[in-house]
């Protein structure tokens, strides 16, 4: 059974801002088919975490805004970005996007990377091909409000053998009351090529609404890193769906920061369908302030010789709470895989909560599979040792969490992602 | 810099409710070496931890000063500033806290905002003071105690207190599960601190150790406070004798040896 709801957009609205940015009738129709799944389905299932009183639907649908030049962008925003002046960046503020650049070399090499209404104009089919297969929009009703509402977005295509050195850097910037985004990105990996890709999702305290999705398609033997940041205000729900595809000996790392301070939603999911495929998952979490997050992060093993890890840690502080999920399947032929996972949740004040759910779904009897979970407290005894040094206790808390986020951190191999992390954490302890 | 005076008068400690320091009197001055040796269990390390402010240890009465101020008001990171160190029995381990960044970490708090360390200097100190105590390099970038042996985390403990320099040490048990060159090793990492502005109070159970740092004092504690004081050869006596004696002289009775146990 499912209940019917309503909306303060509709068909029409959708309709108008489809053909005002001149996108193809396919992608008018995919989107209406969209809103009318978004009005049946439901809510996705969220492990121990009730989100129906969640507010997904109350924001305001549409805010345009003007181009700007990096310059333009307030510090807090710009500092998101590295190496911004030779980069390949997109950003995106609201539901425009306001600046895109691609280097000429890349883009004589055959690389698309534009937003994903130019790039369904443009190239048409390769989008069309792709767009909604990874994160499908029967799946459940954010999925379909994200496949009807999305503006601006990324579309990257890497094609075969080229390797690209430098990443790709991508900022969502919502600001304003009520404002909510869709972001939407789309990431195709040709066979044997290896790319980079950063999403930074950044918001202030008045918006409402960040529901977004990335899907990645890792082709024979390519090799793709996604990282995202996210660090949205108080007041957000945040929705973010990821999902990469591997085919045969291809590569996925996923290297996550679910820093927002509002309710989350944040799930990472690989599905290994070819042989020899791979995928890493490093997650961090902070939550201050009453921040709720449900973080999952999910391997299906189908291929055989198919190796995955997960490595999550989250601490809480405050009265913030985490669930964190890590599910590992091997199906039933997928033998000679190796799955993976340790989970664990740091919580520094009496009213932070956590719990951490490792979850080993196995099919399949000649595999190997692993798992660490822990839930636990600042230890006492361990802040007395540092302070008997001479250290103050919010120093010590720092020394601490940072050395509790550190497996997952130390290995993230970038130096300018792992310094945007720290920074954003670092950040969140005030002066 | 001054010469520094830890006082303390009449202390009374409980753990958990239950009182385990009964009127502890003692002065430990610049200059000075103290030493304590007393029975399994007698309060001794509970001494030690009071004074540096463990959480799990309830001042009930009496006076701690440091100079002039009042230890027993300061919180645990104010103690170690003001110049107290202590070379804890048991460390902890801390996972992912480097054994640089932490000793880097410390010593900047004790210097202050804007007055840090330059990199450059600080590991010039610390390498200076790591082949004092002859320390492979690598105890610099692994985890602070993780993994380390006993021995290797009494010799740490050492290099912290080399490098912080405080004012007054307390050593708890430091010579315990060394053999005899570590012994040697950590002992010389005292010995190199000997001076005016430091003094020094050891807890062992062991003689052994004052051959090669030589008290000034030397005082046994049973039934929770210091029951006799006296010169180096107090404790080559009680080496040699244990403390069946001393409970004699003093018509002490009922000390258990392990009254957990
Ligand atoms: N945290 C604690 N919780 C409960 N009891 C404690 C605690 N710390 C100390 N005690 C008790 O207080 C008494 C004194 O302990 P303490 O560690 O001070 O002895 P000690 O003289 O240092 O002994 P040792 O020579 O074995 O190190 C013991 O009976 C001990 O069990
Ligand atoms: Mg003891």
């Amino acid at each position: 059974m499912s209940v019917e709801t309503t909306y303060p957009f509709d068909q029409q609205v959708i309709t108008q801002l489809s053909q005002s940015l001149k996108e193809p009738d396919w992608l008018l129709a995919d989107r209406l088919e969209a809103l009318e799944l978004a009005t049946q389905l439901p809510l996705p299932k969220v492990e121990q975490t009730n989100i129906s009183g969640w507010n997904f639907t109350n924001f305001k649908p549409y805010t345009e805004e003007s181009p700007v030049q990096i310059d333009q962008l307030p510090d807090h925003v710009k500092s998101y970005l590295f190496d911004e002046k030779s980069g390949n960046l997109l950003v995106q503020k609201n539901s425009s996007v306001v600046f895109k650049q691609l280097a000429d070399e890349l883009a004589q090499k055959g690389i698309i990377f534009t937003d994903l209404t130019t790039a369904s104009r443009e190239h048409g089919d390769l989008v069309k091909k792709y767009l909604t297969q990874a994160v499908k929009k029967e799946e459940h009703r954010l999925a379909a409000l994200n496949a009807a509402l999305w503006t601006g977005g990324v579309f990257l295509y890497v094609p075969r053998n080229v390797e690209v050195e430098v990443p790709f850097q991508s900022l969502f910037w919502a600001a304003g009351e009520n404002v909510g985004i869709h972001p939407h990105i789309l990431i195709i990996a040709d066979e044997n090529s290896r790319v980079e890709f950063v999403a930074n999702y950044v918001g202030d305290d008045l918006v409402s609404l960040n529901n977004s999705v990335i899907e990645v398609f890792v082709r024979q033997n390519a090799q793709v890193r996604v990282a995202t940041i996210n660090n949205m205000g108080k007041s957000a729900v945040e929705v973010i769906y990821r999902r990469a595809l591997v085919d045969r000996d291809g590569k996925m790392e996923w290297i996550i920061g679910d820093l927002s301070e509002g309710r989350i939603i944040s799930d990472n999911t690989s599905y290994l369908n070819g042989q020899g495929g791979t995928a890493n998952v490093k997650a961090v979490a902070l939550g201050v302030g009453k921040m709720r997050a449900n973080i999952t992060s999910n391997i299906h093993h189908f291929g055989t010789y198919t190796n995955s890890d997960i490595q999550a840690r989250s601490v809480m502080k405050d009265e913030a709470s985490s669930i964190l999920n890590s599910i590992t399947k091997i199906e039933k032929g997928a033998s000679k895989s190796d799955g993976q996972q340790s989970g664990k949740v740091l919580m520094l004040n009496p009213k932070a909560r956590g719990d951490a759910n490792p979850i080993l779904l196995i099919d399949e009897n000649d595999v190997k599979a692993g798992h660490a979970a822990s839930v636990g407290r600042i230890d006492p005894i361990q802040l007395y040792y540092l302070m008997s040094r001479g250290i103050t206790k919010e120093q010590a808390e720092k020394l601490i969490i940072f050395g509790f986020l550190d497996q997952v951190i130390s290995e993230i191999p970038s130096e300018s992602l792992r310094q945007n992390i720290i920074h954003v954490i670092e950040g969140k302890f005030g002066a | 810099m001054s010469v520094p005076k830890l006082t303390i008068k009449d202390l009374h400690v409980a753990v958990e409710g239950k009182e385990i320091l009964k009127g502890v009197n003692l002065e430990v001055k610049g200059g000075e070496i103290h030493a304590i040796m007393g029975p399994n269990g007698t309060g001794k390390s509970t001494l030690a931890s009071a004074l540096m402010g463990h959480p799990k240890y309830e001042v009930t009465s009496g006076t701690v000063t440091l100079d002039d101020q009042d230890l027993l008001e300061m919180a645990v990171d104010e103690r170690a500033r003001a110049g107290l160190f202590l070379a804890m029995q048991y460390p902890s381990e801390i996972s992912g806290v480097t054994n640089s960044d932490f000793l880097r970490s410390a010593i900047n708090a004790k210097r202050g905002e804007g007055n840090e360390i330059s990199l450059m200097k600080f590991i010039r100190e610390l390498d200076k003071k790591m082949e004092l105590l002859e320390m492979d390099e690598s105890f610099a970038t692994r985890y602070l105690n993780e993994g380390f042996s006993g021995g290797e985390k009494k010799r740490n403990e050492i290099l912290q207190m080399l490098m912080l320099q405080p004012r007054i040490a307390i050593l708890d048990e430091i010579d315990s599960g060394l053999d005899i060159d570590a012994l040697k090793v950590v002992a010389k990492g005292v010995n190199s601190m000997r001076s005016p502005e430091f003094g020094c109070l050891i807890i062992t159970h062991y003689q052994r150790l004052l051959n090669y740092i030589k008290p000034d004092f030397v005082h046994v504690f049973m039934q929770g406070r210091i029951v006799k004081s006296g010169g180096p050869e107090l404790a080559e006596r009680l080496e040699a004798e244990g403390y069946d004696w001393v409970k004699e002289e003093l018509g002490i009775e009922d000390e258990a040896a392990n009254p957990t146990a």
